[in-house]
């Protein structure tokens, strides 16, 4: 089926509009805010008025909401529908944390007022260190990176900070071959080299490989845990003691936090520092792409040197710390990851969903969430292949091999689960296994939903066996667009809208 | 818990189906040593939402909101009216509670309108292409400096003293790593000559503009400067409403311009979550950190946006990407597109004009006040006053009195009798009277 079978005259589908770019529909003379009309002398402009207009198009209020409201209907959300991308986890978004980030208190206050007047934003802020330290047991934390990869760079700057600190300088991260991409963009920003660790064929840290790259010149070991192929790591006690051993430090990547969290405490682990995405675990909204955040948490040994700013109770009253001149005693901050004080607006958020929880609401998410990947994992394996024994932790992986000599792809099959009504799952994601599948249906789903989605995967791959792939070639076919040019939009880059050569339209 | 739909009967069944005794059976790889009990945590139980809402509230209630009285913090974050149908919008569920647009036939809403945050960021800056955002104003202006060390494969960055001391910060905690920094010495109200500083070993020269005292710094000569010694001009703006009134920088020369977009559409939530702008010349856009929407076609032919040069970034090059960025700001990057979508050209240059007349009004009105005085000759929205005593006094000792004065210097690291004010559309006549009548009094 395709949409040319039954053409409408507008062009849209029943509930499906189309709709052009407000440069294309805004015209000179609308607006969609009313203010009075001002004329401003040159007397404070230093002869820099801007003499050209900018070129923004001029739309009505209505016209504005109307644009959105259909434009947002283009978009799959967890709203709307079972979203199993794993390693991101997309888990229900609560809206009281909507609401309260939006109690004036905190929306309007401004990052520089007197701290005499923000001491309830500061409040907040220590009892969000208390729920993070508290459930990782790790001492300390800075909250400041705005996400995952932020929190990485932070942490992968402390741990820089205390090794100069010993007067020692060591110039390469580990980093096993199946992690994310950030990992090693994160240590290659913060100037190191990277050195790949292999994997062993159950999808773990090759002890053997960490033990042979480990030397005087690694700073330090970076390990996601549970793992990229949504394991938990079995060695990770031996693994922190031959790190620590050669005088590296343990980052982890708390990416997966949410499969343990209210189980297992990092600290017990030996992890000096490890971020966590509060729009993973704590699930501040994801927003089409971010704002996140990604505080980190600080072993003792790594404390000392967490950023800027840093909070400091002193007669009663919060304080924050600044700048390095005032940083107390025993303190050596190694620098400042942005301006003003973290995601704030993100902390709010992740509170309410800490106190709706509370600890026993934590650890049953968690439970709820690993069991959900092994209900899912354990119904599909006889029709998926699924490349390591389980039992899984929050992600259910498969690969590729039950899809050889059907000529479907795992793309093929991710893409028909859109026209199912479904966001594909992570694919070709970890790198480490061919055509990887990764299904992350999080605590958030009924056990009905996650019946249907088994039963429509399950029915799925019985078609591929069957020969029955006409509708996987090409897929989706019912979504607002089919597979579109990405070479194209790669080789010949249009990144704006431009306005159309109006002699050329004439002709 | 509210939150958590499987009853103890689904989990039984669950378990069953998967062959597991119980839960611990699941977690069995987890060594025994890490193992925590429930009780391990101290840590209260799961409450309802009004306890929640009540905790939270609590917290709230013991802020100062702008809103409450007379406010003129800046100083990188400004108090703006943001139209009701922005944060209407950007809470449609669709828009909220989607992923990054990876799957582009079920994603073309966010990034249809990530192509208009780029095309309007690309035109309010005055130049050929922009990102889809970074987290703000501070790690955007990080990401250039490292991107003209890599354009230019020159290691020294000169920043000019009236860059915002938390930018110089956040770029030397990332860029000294690459190169070396040089910062120019801050000179309150006045211009420092940056050309001596500029040489062939320079990759490039940060100016903020209005600089973080509020003076408006003409580009144009430090552009060609740079330029004749082969390095870039990143020009850095806190407050994108400038632009409406203030010529843009890609026209003063700019090659990469990074700002704070906060103004359009984001509230101050205590710094952050905002949105940073990244913009520059054609030739560099593959150097560019950030994801990219961009247009193409789908495969019966119609138009559609993907994420494309994605060779750039962690998730396909990891150690060789041009950043390490993966999330980065896109829900406030819809609310600036939606505010600015409201005011177009006529709406945003009135926004401009009424922020510098309100600005110039009370300027005017405090340096008249006897031993004040104005010290930025030129600026948008915000300037410096230098006060006959400790200015962080005075900005306490008039919050008592429910007026917030601006921002201390000294906060910033600088001189202490100098106050950094601003002034926007949603002050009122009343507002600009109290905080005259008020200061005089205090001094």
């Amino acid at each position: 089926m395709t949409t040319n079978e039954l053409p409408t005259i507008s062009g849209d589908r029943g509930l499906d509009h189309e709709e052009p770019l407000i440069f294309e529909i805004g015209r000179d003379g609308k607006c969609g805010v009313d203010f009075p009309d001002v004329t401003v002398g040159d007397t404070h402009l230093g002869g820099l008025r801007r003499k050209g207009k900018i070129g923004l198009p001029g739309l009505s209020e209505p016209e504005v909401v109307r644009l959105y409201v259909r434009l947002s209907r283009m978009n799959y959300a967890i709203d709307a529908g079972l979203y199993p991308l794993g390693s991101c986890t997309m888990k229900h978004n609560p809206r009281l944390g909507e609401k309260l980030a939006r109690l004036p208190g905190f929306a309007d206050l401004h990052p520089l007022a007197p701290m005499s007047a923000a001491q309830g934003a500061l409040a907040l802020m220590r009892e969000l260190a208390h729920w993070l330290t508290t459930l990782t047991g790790m001492p300390a934390v800075a909250l400041t990176p705005k996400a995952g990869a932020h929190g990485e760079l932070c942490g992968i700057l402390t741990i820089r900070a205390a090794i100069e600190a010993r007067g020692e300088k060591r110039t390469r991260v580990l980093i096993p071959e199946s992690a994310h991409g950030t990992n090693p963009a994160s240590a290659s920003f913060a100037g190191f080299t990277v050195d790949e660790i292999k994997a062993t064929p159950e999808g773990r840290v090759d002890l053997d490989s960490l033990r042979s790259k480990l030397d005087t010149d690694v700073a330090a070991f970076m390990l996601t845990n549970p793992n990229t192929c949504g394991l938990f790591e079995r060695d990770i006690c031996e693994i922190a003691r031959l790190v620590h051993a050669a005088g590296a430090y343990f980052y982890c990547d708390g990416a997966n936090f949410n499969a343990i969290a209210g189980r297992v405490k990092p600290g017990d682990l030996g992890v000096d520092a490890m971020h966590i995405n509060l729009h993973k675990t704590f699930s501040t909204p994801h927003g089409g792409g971010g704002p996140g955040a990604g505080p980190v948490v600080l072993s003792e040994r790594l404390a000392p040197f967490a950023p800027l700013p840093l909070l400091v109770l002193e007669n009663g009253a919060i304080r924050l710390i600044e700048d390095k001149s005032d940083a107390p005693q025993g303190s050596k901050p190694f620098g400042r990851m942005a301006a003003f004080h973290g995601q704030t607006g993100m902390f709010v958020r992740a509170l309410a969903y800490m106190l709706s929880h509370g600890g026993d609401g934590i650890r049953q998410a968690s439970e709820d969430a690993v069991l959900s990947a092994n209900y899912v994992l354990a119904s599909l394996k006889d029709v998926m292949s699924a490349p390591f024994e389980g039992p899984c932790m929050h992600e259910a992986l498969f690969d590729d091999t039950w899809l050889h000599d059907t000529g479907v792809t795992t793309l093929d099959f991710a893409k028909v689960m859109i026209d199912e009504g479904y966001h594909p799952m992570t694919m070709y994601f970890p790198l480490v296994v061919h055509g990887a599948m990764l299904i992350e249906p999080t605590e958030s789903e009924s056990k009905e939903s996650l019946d249907r989605f088994i039963h429509v995967l399950h029915t799925m791959a019985e078609e591929v066996k069957a020969g029955k792939t006409a509708r996987f070639d090409g897929a989706p076919h019912l979504a607002p667009r089919r597979r579109l040019d990405e070479t194209t939009a790669s080789r010949k880059p249009v990144l704006k809208w431009k306005a159309p050569d109006l002699k050329q339209a004439a002709e | 818990m509210r939150y958590l739909p499987l009853t103890a009967d689904d989990r039984s069944a669950m378990l069953a189906k998967i062959g597991a005794a119980d839960m611990d059976a699941l977690f069995r790889d987890v060594p025994k040593e890490a193992e925590a009990p429930l009780g391990a945590f101290d840590l209260p139980t799961a409450k309802g939402e009004i306890e929640v809402e009540r905790i939270l509230a609590k917290f709230a209630a013991q802020n100062v909101a702008a809103g409450n009285g007379p406010f003129f913090c800046g100083a990188g974050a400004y108090k703006h009216h943001i139209p009701a149908t922005v944060d209407h919008l950007i809470q449609r569920s669709e828009f909220l509670t989607s992923y990054t647009p990876y799957q582009p036939e079920i994603s073309q809403g966010t990034l249809q309108a990530l192509f208009e945050f780029q095309t309007q960021v690309a035109a309010l800056t005055g130049m050929d292409v922009a990102n889809a955002s970074l987290y703000d104003g501070s790690t955007a202006t990080a990401e250039a400096v490292l991107m003209a060390m890599r354009v230019t494969k020159r290691g020294k960055a000169i920043l000019s003293g009236g860059l915002h001391k938390h930018y110089v910060e956040t770029v030397e905690t990332v860029a000294n790593l690459h190169g070396v920094i040089k910062r120019a010495m801050a000179s309150p109200g006045r211009a420092e000559d940056l050309l001596p500083l500029i040489d062939t070993d320079t990759a490039c020269v940060v100016v903020q503009s209005p600089d973080v005292f509020g003076l408006l710094r003409d580009l144009k000569p430090i552009a060609d400067a740079a330029h004749a010694k082969g390095a870039l001009l990143i020009a850095v703006v806190t407050e994108v409403v400038s632009l409406g009134l203030i010529a843009s920088p890609g026209e003063q020369g700019a090659d990469i311009v990074v700002a704070e977009g906060q103004s359009l559409g984001n509230g101050l939530n205590y710094g952050g979550p905002y949105v940073g702008l990244f913009a520059v010349r054609e030739k560099f856009i593959r150097q560019m950190p950030g994801r990219l929407a961009g247009q193409t076609v789908d495969a019966d032919g119609r138009r559609g946006f993907v994420l494309t040069l994605s060779t750039r970034e962690q998730h396909i090059r990891r150690d060789k990407a041009t950043s390490n960025i993966c999330t980065n700001s896109g829900l406030c990057a819809l609310a600036f597109t939606i505010h600015l979508s409201l005011l177009g050209e006529d709406g945003f240059t009135k926004l401009a004009a009424i922020n510098h007349s309100r600005a110039v009004e009370l300027a005017d009105k405090l340096n008249a006040i006897p031993g004040v005085e104005l010290i930025t000759p030129s600026f948008f929205n915000e300037f410096t006053l230098k006060l006959p005593r400790n200015a962080a006094e005075v900005v306490e000792t008039l919050a008592a009195k429910g007026i917030l004065a601006g921002v201390p210097a000294s906060r910033l690291g600088y001189a202490d009798n100098l106050l950094i004010v601003a002034a926007t559309e949603t002050n009122t006549d009343e507002d600009v009277a109290a905080f005259a009548t008020a200061l005089e009094e205090v001094l």
